[in-house]
């Protein structure tokens, strides 16, 4: 029984209370992925999982068994920043640094979901094969993921830098 | 002579607190430049450690069990099922707790922190609800808050104190209001606001507010013998040292706390009961301890801001100039904190009126201890007072913004004091002109496009310049031409490592990546707290003096053999890395050459905050003009804020990029506290309704449109580096300004938060 975190095979947990999220943070000590509310609410503990945006405080480890996890410790490639890091930095996308991972892995998940065609509230035409990312789009798929330090401006034009061309 | 009995003119490299000018403040070089976040790689990588990750050997995990009655006494209190539970260590009460004093509350010492004066799980007693009354140690969190659910405690309940109408009604004035007097009076203010021919008098109304900060509170502890190692998130390290080595008796310098980075804080970020109780679970069960609060947690066992009732009443001529200004209230407070919400604070600085009463009141519940958040008091009082402004305004007839033209004193109106640097006026004409504030109509509910109404407000932002003493730095210079910036000073987000790296930077005449900055450990030189936007003039201060200190040193050893040699340091600057004369390109040598002739690897010198006096000579405060375009929707009542615009007067910006951030997120959180933003309160029973972020609403990034902010920039000659605090003003005025907007849209005016569509329909 394993899944795979970045790459590399883990063990599951033999406690099947054990959420993702703490399965990460206390035993594999991946602790990029943040703790927010372990209640759904703030998006902080956001990772990809084959791809796509999950919260793992409301996710059992074991549910995971096969797939595969990417944390924030997974997106620099050779040690260079994933260009939506690069983006965070320049934008000044943060400021206490603690909602970021969260944000990073759901913008790339959120990027997805509209390169896929997957619509939103505020998508007007819900027939087309892939949304545009504009300024709306991205502050409605964004709302799940909150910032306390009102970085939303930044966050929003690193994911429009990052992103809204096809992204990665 | 020394640096002390020289007049400001003599000391020219010198900034003091009532006299010089600081050469730094108009001077370009790092500072004023939008450098990056030296710690950006880092927070976007994950690879900040937050104080509840770091590793220790055999760590446990613990959690509380809190009340469920407001006021009273535990009855039974049944640990066996817990105790008995697969993985616990330990689970510690009142009958086992070791003994440890009540904290130093915060402001009765200028270095104690605590948030209340209560004891702390010493015994069976009950002061609000959500008080901890058992700690559940156990090898992992799972285990630790299975085991949690099943301590079985039961109450003796006593009346409590949980109205705030009642309790209003029995109210009192606190000794002080952070060291100012709880009544002003200039004249007789009711008598002329009955004599004015133009009369409001209104009451507004607030309500608590959490932090919210999304890292939760959390502590990493462990003994050591008898040294206390704690890893901790906290906007005020030395303080909360301070205060922890007064709870369990020991020696200040047997505690370290490191908090590198802090997840957000607002004010919350102190030593709280959970500090207390991790550490005696840690001694208790011998093995590193972690503490980690659930959300619900954060509410219950940390306060936020408390809930306010203020009048203010206005008396005007018909001229549009003030012949009283009344503002007065009450905020719910304990008996055993030391917050009062000083909401009447902008009253007392603002504006011209011949007469001004304020008064604070408090009402004593049985809560948990309110604490400071973001601009307490100003950003509540802000929100009474500029929302009179407003109504006044309308009244005469008069633009807002020319109404406040008209009573924009010459002096401090309370104090008399002259303005050390004042342009509010200039704030709201620049704003104005970029808001296109001209396109506002004047009357109510004008505009409509569609089914949305659409108004324009705007409000006064203001927060006053603190300093404080004592705070340390100390800068080490290497023959490699490096420099090393250490003090125990706070980085949550503000900016603060990477502004201070610009200004030792062009303090040292270094570029800035030959600059480290070292921050948020005690074993650093001790600093004062992360508060009351405080922490930037108090480092650069303190930078300040460490530099002439470091720049004397130099000279020493630059000796007789150096082209320096029989130059003071006020005939010197540090520029290219090295020292040279101010009058003579020449008269030049590096940094490594003197250390290298002096044969010295480094040379490092500390320096201090002196005493703030240049706030004895001065009204010192920041300014701003926040603007507001809302839409409110005229069939459900739905507000949408589809513009803002903060136009602010802080002094000397220091980092163009991370200011406006900061200025960003006080808006956004006002934004909150103006729409969402309500800790509900139960007045039956004393317990919070909403805890958790699904039902207490910050903003989200549906809810914030593009925010436009501009600064005037202009440096105030008695701060060091010209610069005033940024941090906390954001958030002033917001209220004010959004309900001055929904006014403007709809001719619906609310006067209690959070604006939420209800009152609108």
């Amino acid at each position: 029984m394993s899944i795979n975190v970045n790459g590399n095979p883990v063990e599951l947990p033999g406690d099947p209370r054990v959420s993702l999220l703490d399965l990460l943070r206390e035993r594999l000590l991946l602790t990029g992925t943040k703790k927010g509310c372990n209640q759904g609410a703030c998006g902080a503990c956001s990772v990809l999982v084959d791809g796509e945006r999950i919260i793992s405080c409301l996710a059992l480890a074991v549910q995971y068994e096969g797939r595969s996890v990417t944390t924030v410790e997974g997106l620099a490639e050779d040690g260079a920043l994933h260009p939506l890091q690069a983006a965070f930095i320049a934008h000044d996308g943060f400021q206490c640094g603690y909602c970021t991972p969260g944000q990073l892995c759901s913008a790339l998940g959120m990027a997805a979901e509209a390169r896929r065609g997957l619509p939103s509230a505020v998508t007007a035409d819900l027939e087309a094969d892939s949304m545009p990312l504009t300024r709306d789009e991205i502050r409605e798929r964004m709302s799940g993921n909150l910032c306390r330090c009102g970085a939303h401006n930044g966050i929003v034009d690193a994911i429009l830098d990052a992103c809204a061309g096809g992204g990665r | 002579m020394t640096d002390l009995q020289k007049t400001p003119e003599q000391t020219a490299t010198r900034w003091t607190p009532d006299g010089g000018r600081d050469p730094l403040a108009g001077r370009h070089g790092a500072i004023g430049t939008s450098l990056p976040r030296i710690d950006g790689p880092l927070k976007v990588r994950g690879e900040a450690q937050f104080a509840a990750e770091v590793p220790a050997d055999r760590l446990a995990y613990a959690a509380l069990v809190t009340s469920t009655i407001a006021r009273g006494a535990i009855a039974t209190l049944d640990t066996a099922a817990a105790e008995a539970a697969p993985g616990v260590v330990l689970v510690m009460t009142h009958r086992n707790a070791p003994r440890m004093a009540p904290p130093a509350v915060i402001m009765t010492d200028p270095r104690a922190a605590g948030a209340s004066s209560l004891p702390i799980m010493q015994d069976a007693s009950i002061h609000w609800n959500g008080e901890p009354v058992a700690v559940v140690v156990a090898e992992t969190q799972e285990q630790a808050d299975h085991a949690a659910s099943l301590v079985r405690v039961t109450y003796r309940e006593e009346p409590a104190s949980l109205s705030f109408e009642r309790a209003i009604a029995v109210g009192r004035h606190p000794d002080t209001v952070l060291g100012e007097p709880a009544v002003i009076e200039t004249g007789d203010a009711e008598t002329a606001l009955r004599n004015a021919p133009h009369r409001i008098d209104r009451v507004y109304r607030t309500p608590r507010h959490s932090h919210s900060a999304i890292e939760p509170h959390a502590v990493t502890v462990w003994w050591e013998g008898g040294d206390l190692v704690l890893h901790d998130a906290t906007q005020m390290l030395h303080m909360t040292r301070y205060t922890i080595a007064g709870v369990f008796g020991m020696d200040e310098e047997r505690i370290r706390i490191h908090s590198p980075y802090v997840g957000g804080g607002f004010g919350s970020k102190g030593p709280w009961s959970h500090h207390f109780l991790a550490i005696a679970a840690a001694k208790l069960a011998g093995r590193p301890v972690r503490l980690a609060l659930s959300r619900g947690d954060v509410f219950r066992v940390i306060g936020g801001r408390t809930t306010t009732e203020q009048r203010v009443a206005l008396g005007a001529r018909d001229d549009g100039t003030l012949a009283a200004l009344v503002h007065t209230g009450t905020a719910a407070m304990t008996t055993h904190n030391n917050c009062p919400e000083q909401f009447t604070f902008p009253a007392r600085h603002l504006y011209a009126a011949d007469t001004i009463r304020v008064e604070q009141r408090v009402a004593d519940i049985d809560m948990v201890a309110n604490t400071f958040m973001r601009a307490p008091g100003e950003s509540v009082g802000t929100f009474a007072l500029e929302c009179a402004i407003d109504e006044m305004a309308g009244e005469l007839g008069l633009d807002p913004i020319e109404f406040r033209r008209r009573i924009e004193p010459e002096t401090d109106p309370t104090s008399g004091r002259p303005f050390s640097s004042r342009q509010l006026l200039k704030a709201y004409a620049d704003g104005a002109e970029r808001f296109g504030w001209s396109r506002r109509a004047a009357a109510p509910g004008a505009v409509r496009d569609g089914d949305w109404l659409v108004g324009m407000g705007v409000a006064t932002a203001t927060y006053p310049y603190y300093r404080m003493p004592g705070g340390r730095v100390r800068i080490t210079l290497g023959r490699d031409g490096r420099a090393v910036v250490a003090v125990a000073a706070h980085e949550m987000g503000m900016g603060t490592a990477t502004v201070h790296t610009q200004v030792v930077a062009d303090r040292l005449g270094l570029s800035v990546d030959r600059v480290d900055f070292q921050h948020g450990d005690t074993a650093l030189p001790a600093f004062t707290m992360a508060g009351g936007s405080s922490q930037t003039a108090t480092l650069a201060a303190a930078a300040h003096e460490a530099t002439l200190a470091l720049l004397e040193e130099l000279l020493r050893l630059a000796g007789n053999d150096s082209p320096l040699a029989g130059l003071t340091v006020d005939e010197v600057e540090a520029r290219d890395g090295g020292l040279g004369h101010r009058g003579s390109r020449e008269r030049f040598e590096s940094y490594a050459s003197i250390l290298g002739r002096a044969g010295r690897e480094e040379v490092g010198a500390e320096g201090e905050s002196p005493m703030p006096t240049e706030t004895q000579s001065f009204s010192m405060h920041s300014y701003g003009a926040q603007f507001c375009e809302v839409r409110v929707h005229a069939v459900t009542g739905e507000i949408r804020v589809s513009r803002f615009l903060g136009s602010f007067d802080c002094g000397r910006i220091l980092n163009p990029r991370t200011a406006a951030s900061q200025f960003r997120g006080g808006i956004i959180m006002g934004l909150g506290l103006a729409l969402t933003e309500e800790t509900q309160f139960d007045e039956r029973n004393g317990r919070i309704m909403n805890p958790s972020l699904a039902e207490y609403h910050v903003p989200v990034h549906m809810d914030v449109p593009e925010i436009d902010v501009i600064f005037t920039d202009i440096p105030d000659p008695r701060a060091p580096l010209g610069a005033r605090g940024i941090g906390e003003i954001g958030i002033t005025g917001v209220g004010a300004a959004v309900a001055n907007a929904v006014h403007n849209a709809t001719g619906r005016r609310i006067r209690e938060l959070p604006i939420t569509l209800d009152k609108l329909l």
